[in-house]
């Protein structure tokens, strides 16, 4: 269907993954090398073309107090030179072999990434083994890029009120985690870090029997495999790489309410942010069943309960939106939201959207919906075997937040299986106590 | 070593052949075109259709009729009201997208083989039986201007605003496709009917399919989209490039960074030159990591996150363009270091190895877009659309490998003109009066 224009944003706000995406096609299959290092091959020989993921189990919540940003600076600094390799010449190499790379940063994980014709595979492996042990930082290299990554938190986040808006939230849900950060840092802490900073991150953190090797496309298992033990087999293990043992938030007694004003804002909205669940290895239907909340409350912009009832049936909402993310490993967050329609203030709106979540409550789930939901995350399972680029993606998220390829295969089957009775369950476990409601307004409101 | 092997990967590249994608040219029962790539093994179909005119069709002072019109074709039709609509598409977990551009609406649908009739059947019912009733309407009104609203704010959207009315003042290309809060308030039912009529037509229109679908099946699908819609009655725009007076416009705006929107004219996709105009931007400021101007304003320097420039060549009209964000006070810095690098463009600073270097890139990543049902489905759309031939994506490749390094240097003395450079700054830069 044509998205609302307003659609568009709130799913790239407030990062609607329902996550109601994995597949069944081929299975994946799953090794291990001598060092540790995870593997996992999913076949697809429909195009001579393969994904190369290397994720490593550290992300932005392994920041130490202090040095927010540091694994997100680290990724940029990858890509500078190490002792075989110049500054710059692994995308150059990349592209120069008719390939894609990029890399991206979490909270809980830091991948790197190459699409290319398959017969290429062996020169990234290469490559990325190469920088896993050998990266070399001189101050010519961290110095500027220190530059972009102020740079690039001044054009995606600071001139975006939206984000800065969500990065407040944030900070003000996690009372003690460090998931209450950003993941590109705060500035001032930013604009600390140096390379002797990044090259202990890096030496602590990157190596074999902490990351995950994730090889999608036109190949076949045994060989990636022997080339897996051919370049990444060398590299020794660490032996002290540090617990993922993070800060945890205490009991949440009170709720946080916040208002923040900026001249740009276009539209006043409310968003609210709950703690929720995450998935565990071998236990998800908890968190499948947050998943299937957020579909039946915010999937569709015309049939999901808030848009029916508060866009369409009473008119007092432009845009509402509900969204889950539980692929995480400490803390899932659960998040609503409503953007009045003219004339209508933020309090109404607010109390509107309680409301109608109190009667979901009470009323039940519509059997019809819990259909249509269903089948649209069967049928997604046949859509997603045609994306062999987002089938690694899901499993290298999955198995770097501590979920086995078992749990990472089995998550569709879980949503299916999610009953009414345990969907009400999840939407009576949202605590406002555990919450943060925020209002963004323009100035002049 | 390392360096070795990556010669000796290029020379492997180099020797694959493009990639032999089987591309059938189709007949509907009733003469009609469509192109297909057959592939059984996932069972359902991406279908894209292409409908020429978009938001160039709109007539003047009704900017944005053709985008709320568009939007409102889910909103209910035939006998469904929108809920019923959308409550029958997720009922068959099929989707059926419209989507309005400057140039062109595209419709996607996407549908399981076990029930794709039916997922044609509601997209057939949006195509030709849309209520557009008041209810609707005002609802789907208020949405887009506050969208509007939002967007209007936005230094991106302001400066690329600017820089098109500064470029293309007087024709289609100068408005904004989603029109302004003003126009959206203005239209009337009779002006969503009038785009409906101007913007959907049997004839200026492009279909292809790749999935589990066969040329007999595809045919008698095209006939029963297109059968009911008229031939088109549209006003298409005469065809126009890109031409400002050359110098600096500031757009203050609160914000940190300013956004930096230049360019000039830009060259028409059939002209002769074309590829070579696209492998030169692609060493210039098109290829991301490695492209000239990244390597000089971000890696040097580090005074951006990214800097980018496309040839904007459209149906009607063209620019050459590119765009990047930088703190307030190092903007004046940026532009005299852009300026120097289309200095360095039009004087032949592209080397040898660039072109080889490019050539290489563009040669082995394109077999890497044709990547599932849905992308195929719309290159193929898009390829109809800009009149390419069938064959096009198996020489395209032949064709990038035959520019030489003269076709480069003569396209880039006539396209890169340092002189004639507009820059549109929005933000709150110093130095820049």
């Amino acid at each position: 269907m044509m998205p609302h224009p307003l659609r568009l944003f709130a799913a790239a706000l407030f990062l609607v993954s329902a996550s109601l995406t994995a597949a069944l096609a081929s299975a994946p299959q799953q090794f291990t090398l001598d060092n540790g290092m995870q593997v996992v091959v999913i076949e697809d020989h429909r195009a001579p073309v393969v994904v190369h993921m290397v994720w490593y189990r550290v992300g932005a919540a392994d920041d130490p107090a202090g040095h927010s940003g540091i694994a997100h600076y680290l990724e940029h600094l990858m890509f500078k030179a190490t002792e075989t390799m110049a500054e710059g010449e692994f995308s150059e190499t990349v592209e120069a072999n008719g390939g894609r790379d990029n890399a991206f940063t979490s909270w809980d994980y830091t991948a790197y990434h190459q699409r290319v014709a398959a017969d290429r595979l062996d020169l990234m492996m290469q490559m990325e083994a190469d920088r896993m042990i050998n990266l070399r930082l001189d101050q010519s290299d961290w110095r500027p890029e220190r530059d972009v990554i102020l740079r690039e938190r001044g054009q995606t986040l600071e001139s975006n009120p939206d984000r800065v808006f969500g990065e407040q939230l944030r900070a003000a849900l996690f009372q003690n985690h460090p998931y209450g950060r950003p993941i590109i840092g705060w500035r001032h802490e930013m604009e600390m870090l140096t390379g002797d900073i990044a090259t202990d991150f890096y030496r602590v953190h990157y190596a074999p029997n902490n990351a995950t090797l994730v090889v999608a496309g036109d190949v076949n298992a045994d060989e990636v495999l022997e080339l897996a033990r051919e370049y990444y087999g060398p590299i020794p293990a660490v032996h002290d790489i540090p617990d993922r043992i993070r800060p945890t938030e205490p009991p949440q007694l009170a709720e946080r309410r916040l208002i923040m004003r900026d001249e740009r804002v276009g539209q006043d909205y409310v968003n609210r942010q709950y703690l929720a669940p995450t998935r565990r290895t071998g236990d998800q239907r908890e968190a499948a069943a947050f998943s299937m909340l957020a579909a039946l409350l915010g999937g569709s912009s015309q049939t999901s309960v808030l848009e029916r009832r508060l866009t369409y049936d009473e008119g007092v909402s432009l845009a509402t939106w509900a969204g889950y993310s539980g692929t995480a490993i400490d803390n899932g967050v659960f998040s609503l939201g409503i953007m009045p329609a003219p004339g209508v203030s933020l309090q109404d709106a607010e109390d509107a959207l309680d409301r109608v979540l109190a009667e979901f409550i009470e009323t039940g789930v519509d059997s019809d919906q819990l259909d249509r939901v269903r089948m649209q995350i069967r049928a997604e399972s046949i859509y997603q075997e045609d994306n062999t680029e987002s089938r690694a993606q899901t499993i290298g998220a999955d198995l770097t937040v501590g979920l086995t390829l078992a749990d990472s295969e089995a998550w569709i089957d879980v949503l299916q299986s999610v009953t009414a009775d345990e969907i009400i369950e999840a939407a009576r476990a949202l605590d406002r106590r555990a919450s943060v409601t925020g209002w963004l307004m323009g100035e002049d409101a | 070593m390392m360096r070795l092997l990556y010669t000796l990967g290029l020379a492997l590249v180099l020797a694959t052949p493009a990639a032999a994608i089987d591309i059938q040219a189709i007949t509907s029962p009733d003469g009609r075109n469509a192109w297909l790539v057959e592939e059984h093994s996932i069972p359902f179909v991406s279908i894209e259709v292409i409908f020429t005119g978009g938001a160039a069709v709109d007539p003047e002072g009704r900017d944005g009729a053709v985008s709320l019109m568009t939007s409102l074709l889910s909103e209910g039709a035939g006998d469904l009201d929108a809920l019923g609509y959308a409550s029958a598409l997720e009922s068959l977990a099929g989707s059926v997208n419209f989507d309005a551009g400057r140039d062109q609406i595209s419709l996607s649908i996407r549908a399981l083989s076990e029930n794709r009739d039916d997922v044609i059947d509601l997209a057939i019912l949006a195509l030709t039986e849309a209520h557009f009733d008041a209810d609707s309407l005002e609802r789907t009104r208020a949405q887009t201007i506050a969208s509007l609203e939002r967007s209007s704010r936005g230094p991106n959207t302001i400066a690329g605003r600017a820089f098109s009315e500064l470029g293309f003042a007087g024709h289609a290309y100068a408005r904004p496709s989603e029109g302004t809060p003003e126009t959206v308030t203005a239209l009337s039912r009779d002006d969503i009917l009038d785009a409906h009529r101007a913007a959907f037509s049997s004839d200026l229109v492009a279909v292809s399919a790749a999935g589990d679908i066969t040329a007999a099946e595809l045919g008698v699908i095209v006939d029963r989209i297109l059968g009911d819609l008229p031939t088109s009655n549209a006003q298409l725009p005469d065809y126009r490039s890109f031409a400002a007076d050359p110098g600096v416009t500031v757009i203050e705006h609160p914000s940190p960074q300013s956004v930096i929107q230049f360019g000039h004219g830009g060259i028409h996709w059939d002209d002769d030159d074309f590829m070579a105009a696209y492998i030169m931007n692609t060493v210039f400021g098109g290829g991301g990591f490695g492209s000239r101007l990244m390597e000089e304003i971000r890696e040097e320097r580090g005074l951006t996150y990214g800097i980018y420039t496309s040839l904007s060549s459209s149906r009607f009209g063209d620019s050459y363009a590119g765009r990047f964000s930088t703190a307030n006070e190092t903007a004046a810095e940026a532009i005299d270091l852009v300026r120097e690098q289309y200095d360095w463009l039009a004087s032949g600073g592209i080397a040898q190895e660039d072109l080889e270097r490019v050539q290489t890139y563009l040669t082995g990543s394109y077999p890497l877009r044709f990547d599932g049902n849905e992308s195929i489905a719309s290159i193929l759309a898009w390829m109809q659309f800009q009149s390419f031939p069938l064959d096009y994506v198996n020489v395209r490749n032949d064709l990038i490998r035959a520019v030489t390094l003269e076709d480069i240097q003569r396209v880039a003395r006539r396209l890169a003109q340092p002189e004639a450079l507009h820059f549109v700054v929005v933000g709150q830069p110093i130095g820049l009066d």
